[in-house]
């Protein structure tokens, strides 16, 4: 194998991860699981130290990680999405169209749960206690 | 075979008359009820659910008459109480969830070129348990003994005997009964969707309804088992005292709550999403053009359906949990809003990108999405927490659940009636009547309801038999009661229109000239489902492959004989639909509805404490499930494999991740998990909402040695029946019985061992919460270790037998899934009871 080979195929590594109903919905998991560590984590805080931390560290990384895992899994089905090869509307029996509907379900999904994401945090901000 | 092959008429004819033979429906009296093919069970469950509708919906006229003018009498407040619960729980669960069901038994092997789902003696199985415990609910109204604790049955008025008497167990028990045909009909339909779609049906072109009904049955798998975790739980208090929802021996009613809504929020688009999926089948239809936004609607189906479950305690804002929690949840329940919208978007631009024929079903659409963005909008006010808190439990919550139930499920459940009774009776429904009861239908949803806001904005409060006139909504009421009867004409000229159909002439095949495969059924004769399995290149193949609906019938395509006499249909895969297998399907039989009454008697004899009889009764259920399994499952074929047409091949017998079975073990089995991750959740939430849990007198026990003897022997258990599955397919079949052997006593060792812990240290579990957990976990974990016994000593029989060999291992590959799972329970049960208390 050539080196201008192997290069090329290293920079389209993101191509050529196996797209599955498994990666469609990581971007959603990466919501839900967020949401479920944030309602954890107020609930244990106020339940067991009875206040709220002033800045909440742990909080602040679960919700860049959520949104880390959104971001990538969104930038890999972005690049996914435009797989060269077969006719527009690509609505066809083929591997590529089907890579390209699930690539661009996985991305829409990743907005959707970006949104979700910065929703789930926003009261963090507003919300400065345990009342 | 080749295509000239099928030039040939005779072979064609000897064909379908072979085909005709196998799939003929079981013809007598009594024998009739053993058909388990879909078009039958499918029809016996819509029409079943649209009884238990039109009966809830009487109750429901029952109050409205009640309320109609201030202090009346027409019924009393205990029967009043009994009429709200009913009406509430039967809607919910005897006609929304299992009309989805219903529904898609009928349209999707349909809709998939299947010649059925791929267990149709489930479906038979899950129809059977419905009806007994839909009439067991149902009935107790006659006997003054329905619940009356509405339909969420909030602890303590529910779980204390003396304030709530045996309606409360006929709810618990009852619907549990028909949540386990839900699950049933939730594996049956995934597995239908990912694995029997016709060759070429690639996850890109597979009918929006089908994608729909994958998301909505998986949303089922998580939602339902909490609420099951809950009856348990419930039952538990109710029938033994052991206290998780008593405050005074350290329970917590709100455990009750969190269990009841994450089971019912996640409910309310469990049965929006199909009402709507079909929406996505006939607009394109009647716009005569492809759905626009194909991958925005899955965006739509699967946004919804996980956002549906950060929603849950926007029931719950008056509890007084922190306000931080409730934002949280408030966030989401915005956000949800997002998908929702999308999908209706959707629907917009496809009708207006197409041209519109305007019909009976569009009408019923139209009207439906006007009425349910009503409902969505008020949603949006309630999912405020602020406003929620002047609105909760008024009748402003009564006007906007009936918006969205009503514009969400019921009146596109009333399209789907229209547009797609040609497919199942061969004819039209009535335009003119149509027409009526729809305007009869939308003047009277909004004359009943929309005065609702005002009240409830006034002060009525829900669940009121009565109201003095001082209040000033007797006009209001008034209203209500007129619009509630002015629905239930309409419903009742509906019930009409299907009384006149079979004096109507037949209408041609496809009436509608859609392009999806489902128009393909021959409705007043053929049972085969479909002549020929296509080949799929289009996501609307009647209108774009070329003389599609010619070459399925005669039979051009794959599978158009069945030679050896057997009912059939093709396995394909996952993502791209290449064909795998040709599988037998379950033929006619009893053992499903026999299954289902001995089942359903263990839940009705344990309502009336026949704790006996019940026994008798599982141990019967046992007994048939085995004997069910031995006599229809995992059969070897005569031969190897069967030719399909076009030269290819396909294997008779599949095991493993590509087999069905396997993927109804598994789906199972995350159901399963998913009810014990409620029981866990449990005993967390006790350790959250309490200083000192466990409390220190009683955290000496069970102790540490026992729970970790019980995991090291579970652990083993699951070690050996791996070990003996790769053995067994290495062809050591001596060593692989074995394993099997020293698996079997393993999984009963470690349940015994879990229940000595508790056991040994005298945990009493009605004393306080936290033995009553401990017990819970324990006994969950050694029972689904006993089932584990059961499942390995059925395979070790299978092996004897002959039915479970190196190349034919199913059994063991589907029992290995489940051992999967009892090692995951295991962990995490020993670990919390054994070594939690140390740690905290």
């Amino acid at each position: 194998m050539s080196d201008s080979e192997t290069s090329r195929q290293r920079r389209k590594w993101h191509e050529r991860l196996r797209v599955t109903l498994w990666t469609l919905i990581v971007p959603p998991t990466a919501w839900a699981a967020h949401f479920l560590f944030s309602y954890l984590w107020a609930a244990i805080s106020c339940a067991k130290t009875d206040s709220f931390a002033k800045f909440p560290v742990l909080f602040l990384a679960g919700t860049l990680m959520a949104l880390i895992v959104i971001l990538v899994s969104g930038w890999i089905a972005w690049h996914q999405e435009r797989t060269p090869g077969d006719p527009p509307p690509h609505q066809d029996s083929t591997e590529i169209d089907r890579l390209r509907f699930l690539a661009k379900a996985t991305l829409l999904l990743a907005g959707l749960s970006f949104v979700g994401v910065v929703f789930t945090a926003l009261p963090v901000i507003f919300i400065g206690d345990c009342r | 075979m080749s295509l000239h092959e099928q030039d040939d008429p005779q072979l064609r004819a000897a064909q379908e008359q072979r085909l005709r033979k196998v799939w003929a429906p079981p013809k007598g009296l009594c024998l009739k009820w053993t058909d388990t093919n879909n078009d039958a069970v499918g029809a016996w469950y819509t029409l079943t659910a649209f009884g238990f509708m039109l009966f809830a919906g009487v109750l429901g006229l029952i109050m409205r008459s009640q309320l109609a003018v201030p202090e009346n009498d027409l019924v009393d407040a205990a029967k009043f109480n009994q009429l709200f619960t009913l009406h509430g729980s039967m809607m919910m669960f005897l006609f929304a969830v299992p009309m989805f069901e219903a529904v898609s038994i009928i349209l999707l092997p349909q809709l998939l070129g299947a010649r059925d789902l791929p267990f149709p003696r489930l479906s038979a199985f899950g129809y059977w348990s419905f009806l007994l415990g839909g009439v067991f609910v149902a009935g107790s109204i006659f006997f003054g003994a329905a619940p009356d604790g509405g339909w969420f049955m909030y602890p303590p008025l529910t779980t204390r005997t003396d304030l709530s008497g045996l309606g409360a167990d006929i709810w618990m028990l009852g619907l549990s009964f028909i949540e386990v045909s839900s699950v049933a009909a939730a594996v049956e339909l995934i597995v239908g969707v990912l694995k029997c779609r016709p060759p070429g049906m690639r996850l890109n072109l597979m009918p929006l309804y089908a994608w729909y009904i994958l998301v909505v049955a998986v949303m089922i798998l998580f939602a339902f088992p909490p609420l099951i975790a809950g009856d348990l739980l419930f039952e538990m208090e109710r029938l033994l005292g052991w206290p998780f929802f008593d405050a005074s021996r350290g329970g917590d009613p709100l455990l009750w709550q969190h269990l009841f809504w994450i089971f019912g929020h996640p409910e309310v688009y469990i049965v929006f999403l199909p009402s709507i999926a079909l929406f996505a089948m006939l607009v394109p239809t009647f716009a005569r053009r492809h759905v626009l936004g194909y991958p925005w609607i899955v965006l739509a189906a699967v946004g919804t359906a996980f956002l549906s479950f950060g929603l849950w305690v926007h029931h719950m804002f008056t509890t007084g949990l922190p306000k931080i929690s409730l934002a949280f949840f408030s966030a989401a329940s915005e956000a949800v809003a997002i998908p929702t919208a999308v999908q209706i978007f959707v629907f917009i631009a496809t009708i207006w990108a197409g041209r519109l024929t305007w019909s009976t079903p569009m009408l019923y659409a139209a009207g439906s999405l006007a009425v349910f963005v009503i409902g969505g909008l008020t949603g949006v006010m309630v999912a405020v927490a602020p406003f929620d808190w002047q609105a909760h439990d008024t009748y402003f919550v009564v006007a906007h659940l009936h918006y969205v139930l009503i514009g969400g499920t019921l009146l596109p459940l009333f399209a789907g009636l229209y547009y797609y009774w040609p497919l199942i009776t061969g004819k039209k429904l009535s335009d003119r009547l149509g027409k009526i009861a729809f305007w009869l239908l939308f003047v009277g949803v909004n004359l009943c309801f929309f005065p609702m806001h005002l009240s409830g904005l006034e002060g009525m409060p829900r669940r009121v038999f009565t109201y003095p006139e001082e209040l000033g909504l007797g006009g209001l009421n008034m209203a209500s009661t007129i619009g509630a009867f002015v629905f239930a004409i309409g419903v009742a000229v509906i019930c009409v229109d299907l009384a006149c159909s079979p004096r109507r002439a037949h209408a041609k095949r496809n009436p509608w000239d859609a392009g999806t495969l489902e128009w393909l059924a021959h409705p007043q004769d053929e049972h085969w489902g479909i002549r020929s399995i296509p080949l799929i290149e289009s996501r609307y193949p009647i209108w774009d492959q070329p003389d599609f609906m010619r070459k399925v019938d005669e039979g051009r395509y794959f599978l158009p004989d069945a030679e050896e006499g057997r009912r059939e249909t093709i396995i394909t895969t996952v993502l791209d639909a290449r064909p795998l297998a040709v599988v037998r399907l379950g033929t006619p039989s009893w053992k499903p509805m026999m299954t289902a009454f001995t089942l359903g008697g263990v839940f009705i004899l344990t309502t009336y404490h026949l704790y006996w009889a019940a026994l008798v009764s599982g141990v019967a259920t046992l007994a048939m499930i085995l004997w069910w399994l031995w006599t229809g499952t995992a059969e070897i074929p005569e031969k190897p494999s069967k030719p399909i047409g076009h030269g290819m091949e396909l294997p008779l017998y599949i095991s493993g991740s590509s087999s069905p079975g396997w993927w109804a073990m598994f789906i199972t089995m995350m159901a399963d998990a998913t009810a014990f991750s409620g029981l866990v959740f449990g005993y967390y939430f006790f350790w959250t909402v309490h200083e000192d849990f466990p409390p220190a007198a009683l955290a000496d026990a069970p102790g540490v040695f026992w729970p970790v003897v019980a995991l090291a022997v579970g652990l083993a258990a699951w070690g050996l029946t791996f070990a003996a599955r790769e053995v067994l397919a290495r062809g050591n079949i001596g060593i692989a019985r074995a394993m099997l052997v020293a698996g079997w006593l393993a999984c009963l060792g470690s349940g015994a061992a879990g229940l000595a812990g508790p056991w040994l240290s005298g945990m009493d579990p009605a004393l306080h919460t936290y033995p009553a957990i401990v017990w819970t976990l324990a006994i969950w974990t050694a029972a689904h270790a006993a089932v584990g016994a059961i499942m390995i000593g059925y395979v070790l029989a299978r092996s004897v037998a002959g039915y479970c060999l190196p190349k034919h291992d199913a059994d063991l590959r589907n029992v290995t899934v489940y051992m999967h799972f009892l090692a995951l329970t295991t962990l995490v049960t020993y670990l919390t009871i054994g070594l939690f208390p140390e740690a905290s």
